[in-house]
């Protein structure tokens, strides 16, 4: 039985890696471990998020992108057994605070997940619903607000003659520009997408591509791919993760173009995972 | 078998093949005769069995109309509207008002009071519950469903019943007191015996029912549509209240229309502990009866017009049953028209 030291999370404070001095950190996370029980998924990550750009999060199956991903709205804490050490900062706030309020937290941080998941309601109420948990609204200013996350969510187009049909009667596609809308509507700060294209056609993913492009003037954007070349199309910074570390980050370009990592250079050139 | 197949060589295995092929086209065309034999008895058995419940059902109808048939004869719609019960009267006067009147209230206190703590328990188990206490209270749950009916029956009667009339019955009495209606409805000298009695009984009963099918469809919900209710920062509350039970409402309206036929048809706890009092009373601590405790405790000692009576009580239970089923099935229509589905 041995002790695990915890002052490495705790001791002196590193600062994380600053690609651009010019883009400020929105999110910034310092000796970041996480534990699935025994399990150790994340080791020591260190890495900040700029503010209004993409980052991208790549690496092969079970290497921790998506629970890094968990980790910025606290999802796991809805699971026990699951725990994590190090420090959070969204702004200046450290979300990893025991004592923090979860539902604003998660009102600051949205998150789209990998399968389209509409609520069991209508198109209207999907939209609606979010904000109403913050906002008590008049019935028009209600509307213009759900027409308006419908249009960031480029949908308005094709559900505006159909609000009151259920959510679930959307394609895949409309579902997840749904959940992207619904997330928008909130008015968070920073969005999650975990893997948003991956159960989407060809179509469907270019929509929601250039969702992501346009969305990035409002909002921090962090993305989970398996797609290397989403990765390439959509960010402005990438991370490489392989095996719960983080292998490499930096500009997108750079790193597609001339990784110095040698595992990098593997996986991007198809070598493994 | 595979670790001989390697082993053999190419000629081996191109002569045992051949060989295997002139043997398989005889038998196969045995084999596929002894196969549609079996189809053909599989598929009667099934199909038999189909038509005997029909069988069953249609019999059981009959035989309670037929069974029913001089107490209808005699006493038409009135049964339905007579609260007299007096078998050895000349002529005798029976009613049914007063047994319909027992077994609809009861079975609503029992339902207003299973439902929201049959849900309850089972969100706290799916959703709040942290994981080693679970498997111990779904265990209680499940114990409790597998108690019989007869112990129910005893524990209010001897138990159950005196601590009712002597602390609760007495609280609301005094609470209502001089307030109209409701002062009626919780009035009266506390008793031992009384409609409020049974419907508790009757919601411990029915509680198992709930809680275990709700737990289970909640278990159904994909986490991954929590994870979404929860990321736009949704209370557990908020969750369950607009993610969890619209996706399982089917499910949850099913159980509770289990336990709500449960409910109905309980005989034995509920014979013990309501009285049998065919008298009307305002009162829900007045005792009362209910169709199946009227004929399980008077169906031995009956005969001729009283016997009959008591059948079509039965029939009256069946028809009410049938009701409340047929009235869940629109109701889930419904909701889901109004889903959009």
């Amino acid at each position: 039985m041995t002790i695990v030291s915890t002052a490495a999370a705790s001791g002196p404070a590193v600062p994380p890696p600053r690609i651009d001095p010019e883009v400020p950190a929105k999110v910034a996370a310092r000796n970041l471990n996480f534990y699935y029980g025994q399990h150790h998924a994340l080791k020591n990550i260190n890495l900040s998020i700029a503010a209004n750009r993409v980052t991208a999060f790549i690496g092969p199956s079970g290497c921790g992108k998506s629970t890094l991903l968990r980790i910025f709205n606290r999802m796991y804490d809805l699971y026990p057994g699951q725990r994590v050490e190090g420090r959070v900062l969204l702004d200046d706030t450290d979300i990893l605070d025991p004592k923090l309020d979860l539902n604003l937290l998660r009102a600051r941080v949205g998150m789209v997940f990998q399968k389209p998941t509409p609520f069991p309601m209508t198109i209207y109420e999907n939209i609606a619903f979010g904000i109403r948990l913050y906002e008590k609204l008049p019935k028009s200013d209600m509307d213009s607000r759900v027409e308006k996350a419908l249009r960031d969510g480029a949908l308005w187009t094709e559900v505006k003659d159909k609000l009151n049909a259920s959510g679930l009667s959307l394609s895949g596609g409309q579902q997840q520009r749904l959940c992207i809308a619904r997330t928008v509507a909130v008015r968070p700060e920073v969005i999650l997408f975990d893997e948003p294209c991956s159960a989407l056609d060809p179509i469907s993913t270019a929509k929601v591509e250039e969702l992501i492009a346009e969305l990035k003037t409002h909002y921090t954007i962090a993305i989970v791919t398996h797609n290397m070349q989403q990765a390439a199309r959509v960010s402005d910074y990438t991370s490489f993760m392989y095996l719960g570390e983080m292998i490499e980050f930096g500009p997108t370009d750079k790193l597609f173009t001339s990784p110095s990592d040698r595992r990098t250079q593997d996986y991007i050139t198809g070598r493994f995972g | 078998m595979v670790c001989r197949k390697q082993g053999w060589g190419v000629a081996e295995m191109a002569v045992h093949s051949s060989a295997i092929e002139q043997v398989a086209s005889h038998d196969r065309s045995r084999a596929m005769d002894a196969f549609k034999l079996g189809d053909r008895v599989f598929y009667w058995i099934t199909r038999i069995s189909a038509i005997l419940v029909l069988v069953l059902l249609g019999g059981i109808i009959i035989s309670l109309i037929v069974g029913s048939w001089p107490a209808i004869m005699e006493f038409g719609s009135s049964f339905l509207t007579t609260q007299r019960w007096a078998p050895s009267a000349e002529p005798p006067v029976l009613g049914a008002l007063s047994p319909l009147y027992g077994t609809i209230l009861t079975s609503i206190i029992a339902m207003t009071i299973a439902i929201p703590v049959g849900i309850g328990i089972a969100v706290f188990l799916t959703e709040l519950c942290p994981l080693w206490a679970r498997a111990p209270i779904g265990m209680a749950i499940e114990l409790l469903a597998g108690i019989p009916s007869i112990i129910y029956g005893m524990w209010g009667f001897f138990i159950l019943g005196p601590f009712l009339a002597d602390t609760v019955q007495p609280f609301f009495i005094g609470l209502f007191d001089g307030v109209p209606i409701l002062g009626a409805i919780f009035g009266g000298p506390p008793s031992y015996l009384s409609l409020f009695n049974a419907s508790l009984i009757l919601a411990i009963m029915v509680l198992p029912f709930i809680t275990a099918i709700s737990r289970d469809v909640f278990a159904t919900v994909p986490p991954v549509l929590k994870e979404a209710a929860y990321g736009v920062g949704c209370t557990t509350w908020e969750v369950v209240r607009h993610v969890v039970l619209p996706y399982t409402r089917v499910g949850v309206i099913g159980g509770a229309m289990l336990a709500l036929g449960r409910a109905l048809g309980e005989t034995m706890a509920v014979t013990f502990i309501i009285g049998n009092s065919f008298r009307i009373s305002p009162s829900i601590f007045a005792p009362g009866t209910t169709i199946s405790a009227a004929i399980a405790s008077e169906f031995a000692e009956s005969d001729g017009l009283h016997q009959s009576s008591l059948m079509l009580l039965g029939l009256l239970l069946f028809v009410l049953t049938f009701f409340v089923l047929a009235a869940a099935r629109l109701m889930l229509l419904r909701l889901e028209k109004k889903a959009g589905k």
